[in-house]
């Protein structure tokens, strides 16, 4: 055999991401990602409801152990997503790269996105703080309202920004402490799936970041009306889609978030206002004893 | 067709072929049913459940509960069927019959000492009419799995011969616990020895012990029970136990009951899913079929 032969490169077949595993879609379907100059980048799972269905349950039974997870603690698997993204930037820009960006462009966009997960790890903790409230009351009551997860997140990823949109979604979600399914890229689904290596690598237990690839148009209705879901997030501006995500999310009373004006790149992209999105506040009543001449309580 | 029964010589050994038992299991989860023999299949199976609470925290509220949930299993469901049994201890069988009035429901009660079966025989013979005398329609008994596999064959004989005499007229499910026969070979054997010796029902498992149900070990003893009427004309009926909790899979052993075993066992006077979590799993896939919309276990019964 000549050694100057060269040598057959081993292409990387680019599965979805269920319950911490990767399986390929059940139908068996795939497609073919391709660049602006039409070269073929990869063949992607088209993913049908089934394989939807499917992560629903994963993230639902991940829901409990994730939401009861001490803040703190997932502050530190946050930042561990963000080391991991770290040590493997050189594979990220090169895809970017690859899905037409330059190589400033994908730099800079790999860069934004370790940042970003340091951010909202920090946030994980805090956010509590700030959103949380005594509420005067006119009873012998210590009355306080708390955030909490809101469950299950579908959400489908924005079409550009193909890796910081993606991280910018979830990274608010699973810092508030709900699980999520998301729908990456059609166009630019590649750094997608090698994102979920970095998230099955991080600690992060199975189930609680699941990520499909497929066509929106297709997907859309069983993100928007499944009865387990407890939010839909959508990111473009398609006025069509996003009525009938809002009527099909009434039937289950789902949060609709529609993120269509969101600049991921810039500094708008993140706030703790978008782990707030995903926040049910609680209120509680505890009785007390009066306290103080006032003969008032908090 | 012969009609005389004829005890066979249980000392004799039994080979069962593992590989193709699994094979042949494995066959039948291939099979695709959509739509409407999907519809039919889920309400056929929702009707062969035997609900089950066989806890030690059980409470008279706790069976209570499940008796209603028998009866008004979703109600935003009109026309659906109700299931076969519920399934309890001696000592809630009164509360059961009582709550289920004349709903058609059936009370089946564990007994010989349930789950280890490790008490002596007459201890056995006074659980089982307790059972009987507060209106149980059907007894499950468990086998004494350590003299069976002690090889006490006759032992094991005597002692299901002594509960159906005991049971009057409910009927006997005979509980091999399959899962600590270990082989194909001994599940058959087991089997074998129920059914000769009176079993109106031949059922896996306690749901107590791991593996429970696995569809190779019902074909075995599905196959069995084929056997036993070509020789004797009896139709004896069966009841896999523990461990199915998915709607795909109970249809799956719905395929091998009417493969194996055919139609007229297609019903739940002969056959039973012992089970808790199938139902709410065969509703939510009902409400499926029905809305379109996939579901949530928020919107049903806790069971």
């Amino acid at each position: 055999m000549a050694t100057t032969e060269k040598r057959l490169e081993v292409l990387k077949t680019y599965k979805i991401y269920i319950g911490g595993q990767f399986p390929r879609t059940e139908s068996g379907r795939y497609y073919i990602a391709t660049n602006k100059k039409g070269e073929n980048l990869a063949n992607v799972c088209l993913c049908s409801r089934k394989d939807f269905r499917d992560a629903v349950v994963a993230a639902r039974s991940a829901f409990g152990g994730w939401s009861s997870r001490a803040a703190f603690n997932r502050g530190q698997i946050l930042y561990r997503i963000a080391e991991m993204l770290e040590g493997r930037k050189a594979q990220f820009i090169d895809e970017l790269i690859k899905q037409d960006s330059t190589r400033v462009q994908a730099e800079n966009e790999v860069n934004l996105c370790i940042d970003r997960l340091i951010y909202y790890s920090g946030w994980c903790d805090k956010f509590q703080q700030l959103f949380s409230t005594v509420n005067p009351v006119a009873s012998s009551h210590f009355n306080f309202s708390v955030p909490e997860p809101t469950g299950v997140v579908a959400a489908i990823a924005p079409q550009n920004d193909s890796l910081l949109g993606l991280v910018s979604l979830i990274a608010p979600i699973i810092a508030g402490g709900n699980t999520c399914i998301v729908l990456a890229s059609n166009t630019k689904p590649l750094c997608a799936v090698t994102f979920a290596e970095v998230l099955n690598s991080s600690d992060l237990p199975g189930g609680v970041v699941n990520i499909l690839t497929g066509k929106v148009s297709e997907l859309v209705p069983w993100f928007a009306d499944h009865m387990d879901v407890n939010a839909t997030v959508y990111c473009e501006a398609d006025e069509a889609t996003q009525k009938m995500i809002k009527e099909k999310s009434a039937l289950n009373v789902k949060r609709v978030l529609l993120y269509d004006k969101t600049k991921w790149t810039d500094a708008s992209g993140q706030s703790p206002y978008f782990i707030m999105d995903l926040q049910e506040i609680k209120t509680t009543w505890h009785p007390i004893e009066n306290i103080g001449g006032a003969k008032a309580g908090y | 067709m012969i009609q005389t029964k004829t005890i066979p010589d249980f000392s004799a050994p039994v080979h069962i072929d593992q590989v193709g038992i699994e094979e042949r299991a494995s066959r039948f989860t291939k099979r695709s049913i959509k739509n409407e023999s999907k519809l039919n299949g889920l309400m056929l199976a929702l009707n062969m459940i035997d609900l089950t609470t066989l806890e030690g925290k059980d409470t008279e509220g706790k069976v209570k509960q499940l008796c209603y949930k028998a009866q008004h299993l979703h109600d935003a469901y009109p026309g659906l069927p109700t299931v076969a049994a519920i399934c309890v201890y001696p000592s809630m069988v009164k509360t059961a019959k009582a709550a289920l009035g004349d709903s058609g429901i059936k009370v089946a009660s564990v007994s010989t000492a349930f789950p280890s079966g490790q008490a002596p025989r007459d201890v056995k013979i006074r659980d089982t009419k307790f059972a009987v005398q507060h209106g149980a329609d059907e007894i499950d008994m468990v086998i004494s799995r350590g003299k069976f596999l002690e090889g006490e064959y006759n032992f094991v004989f005597d002692e299901i011969a002594a509960i159906k005499e005991a049971c009057g007229e409910a009927r006997l499910k005979v509980i091999l616990e399959t899962g600590e026969l270990v082989t194909y070979d001994k599940v058959r054997k087991a089997s074998d020895i129920a059914m000769y010796a009176g079993a109106d029902f031949i059922k896996t498992s306690t749901g107590k012990i791991s593996p429970a149900a696995t569809m190779p070990v019902t074909l075995v003893m599905l196959e069995a029970i084929r056997d036993f009427y070509y020789k004797t004309g009896k139709k004896i009926a069966m009841k896999p136990a523990g461990g199915i909790s998915k709607s795909k899979l109970a249809l799956h052993y719905l395929v091998m009951l009417n493969e194996v075993l055919g139609e007229d066992w297609m019903n739940n006077e002969w056959f039973r899913f012992g089970a808790s979590s199938l139902a709410n799993d065969i509703l939510m896939q009902l409400m499926k079929l029905r809305t379109g919309v996939y579901q949530s276990a928020n919107y049903f019964s806790i069971d």
